[in-house]
């Protein structure tokens, strides 16, 4: 019998898995040596960073939602049958349908989801951008908004972490320019004592916000909010009051995961190095859903996934043990509706933004349709 | 400090994003009061933040040693 491929997850880490896999063992799998298959939760494919544009009316949804079959290469089965309990003791996936699918291995790439349920009041006080429901409810709040107090807070964990500041720039440029000017405050708030995780980048941020006068608070956790006196209250002990509240909900992996007892909160713990999951030779873990102390983002989804395919091809073909992932990061930052920079690392080289220019700008915006051939395991 | 018995230790050397104390936070929330919690970082600013952090939260700082390019800091979850 061939070897057998089970992916699980059709994002941006599985489905670069499963094409550059498609792509490397096509001989393979044409001979019916080895079989790749995936499921999913979804029959459709979204490209997340498209949600900050959605909030400001500048991204449509045929422009980043696609049908996940017409992304993958047609040697691989693709199922629409989420995964419920992964048992690698058995080396075999249970489905939402009854059906299991057993496996030679396994790559798990389910991501994350955003929990506002964990803060109280943040479901019925605070607007987000972390889900297309919620983008497209705040961009209608955006728009009916006259002025007043907007309160940007960050929770602990999430994916994207550069997004909280992206929102707040744009925010500042939408509303300087639509006729608000010194009718709106903008107050930041961030969990650790800077504003923001990257230490050159909260040096650049907090400059940027002093030119353009917005305030921030670090050391700041979201404990509850209180919808009808519109207050944040921190574990801090600090109350901050909001006329409209922008929050990054708290993520979690997938239920799936911590329903087989294979991670705490949902995220596995995960090799930094080979993207084994601990204690499993035939299992990666691709994405936001590994435990590794690394900002969640496609970027990363993309790079672990690149590691992760040419591992398997390599372990397939030759028997050779494959790569390791250096902890290579870049996100791209928009500095506001016009400008952009980006910063990369990897576990061993530290960030270092560059200065804001339109070009970078223009390249994000470029990089928003090309997303499409990284999918495909193309660029 | 060594003779307490941790109960877990997040391994953020090397985490430039998002680094030691969003990790120590994220695992403050999942583990359960009294455990004692071990993060090591090789990042400077983080060796002071974290104390400041614990101080501010009211939960238990134990200590920090700095060891070859890089401390541990230990923490008790006490709310
Ligand atoms: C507002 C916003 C802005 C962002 N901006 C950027 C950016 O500028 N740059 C960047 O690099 N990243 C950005 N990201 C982050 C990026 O989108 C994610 O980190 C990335 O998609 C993670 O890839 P993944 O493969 O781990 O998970 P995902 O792409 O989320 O895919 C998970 C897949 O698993 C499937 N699934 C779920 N449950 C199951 C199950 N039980 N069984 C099987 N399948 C399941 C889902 O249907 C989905 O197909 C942004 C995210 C948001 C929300």
């Amino acid at each position: 019998m061939g070897k057998r491929i089970l992916i699980l997850g059709g994002g941006t880490g599985g489905t670069i898995v499963a094409n550059l896999l498609a792509r490397g063992l096509r001989t393979e799998m044409r001979r019916g040596d080895v079989t790749v298959n995936m499921l999913s939760a979804s029959d459709k494919h979204v490209y997340q960073p498209a949600f900050l544009y959605v909030a400001f009316g500048r991204m449509q949804d045929d422009e980043f939602i696609r049908d996940q079959k017409s992304l993958l290469d047609p040697l691989i089965n693709f199922y629409v049958d989420p995964a419920v309990k992964i048992n690698t003791d058995k080396q075999s996936v249970l489905a939402k349908s009854g059906k299991e699918y057993p496996y030679d291995y396994l790559v798990i790439a389910t991501g994350s989801r955003i929990v506002p349920e964990e803060i109280p009041g943040l479901k019925e006080g605070a607007h987000w951008f972390y889900d297309l429901e919620g983008a497209k409810k705040l961009r209608t709040a955006l728009k009916a908004f006259q002025g007043g107090r907007i309160v940007m807070a960050v929770g602990i964990p999430h994916k994207c972490p550069v997004a909280p500041l992206e929102m707040t720039f744009m925010l500042d440029d939408l509303f300087s320019q639509n006729g608000l000017k010194n009718k709106y405050e903008i107050y930041y708030t961030y969990p650790i004592g800077r504003v923001h995780a990257m230490e050159p980048v909260a040096h650049w941020a907090v400059k940027a916000f002093e030119q353009r006068g917005i305030k921030y608070e670090t050391f700041f956790n979201m404990k509850k909010i209180d919808p009808v006196k519109k207050q944040i209250h921190s574990e801090e002990g600090s109350i901050v009051d909001y006329d409209l509240l922008i929050a990054v909900p708290p993520h979690k992996g997938q239920p799936v995961i911590e329903d087989s007892n294979l991670g705490t909160s949902g995220w596995i713990p995960t090799n930094k190095k080979n993207l084994k999951m601990d204690g499993q030779e035939n299992v990666f873990v691709v994405g936001d859903t590994t435990n590794i102390p690394i900002s969640k983002a496609g970027s990363t989804a993309h790079f672990e996934a690149d590691t992760v395919a040419e591992s398997l091809i390599c372990q397939i073909k030759e028997g050779c043990p494959g790569r390791d992932y250096d902890g290579k990061v870049f996100c791209f930052v928009e500095t506001g509706l016009e400008k952009g920079t980006y910063v990369w690392f990897n576990y061993n080289t530290p960030p270092n933004p560059g200065e804001p220019s339109q070009m970078i700008h223009w390249f994000k915006l470029a990089y928003n349709r090309l997303y499409w051939l990284s999918a495909r395991g193309i660029l | 400090m060594l003779d307490l018995k941790v109960s877990k230790t997040v391994d953020a050397r090397g985490a430039f994003c998002p680094g030691p104390l969003m990790e120590l936070i994220g695992s403050m929330k999942t583990e359960p009061v009294g455990s004692v919690i071990e993060i090591l970082s090789s990042d400077h600013g983080s060796a002071k933040d974290i104390p400041e952090w614990i101080g501010k939260v009211g939960h238990e700082y134990i200590g920090t040693e700095q060891k070859e390019g890089y401390w541990s800091i230990v923490v008790k979850k006490a709310k």
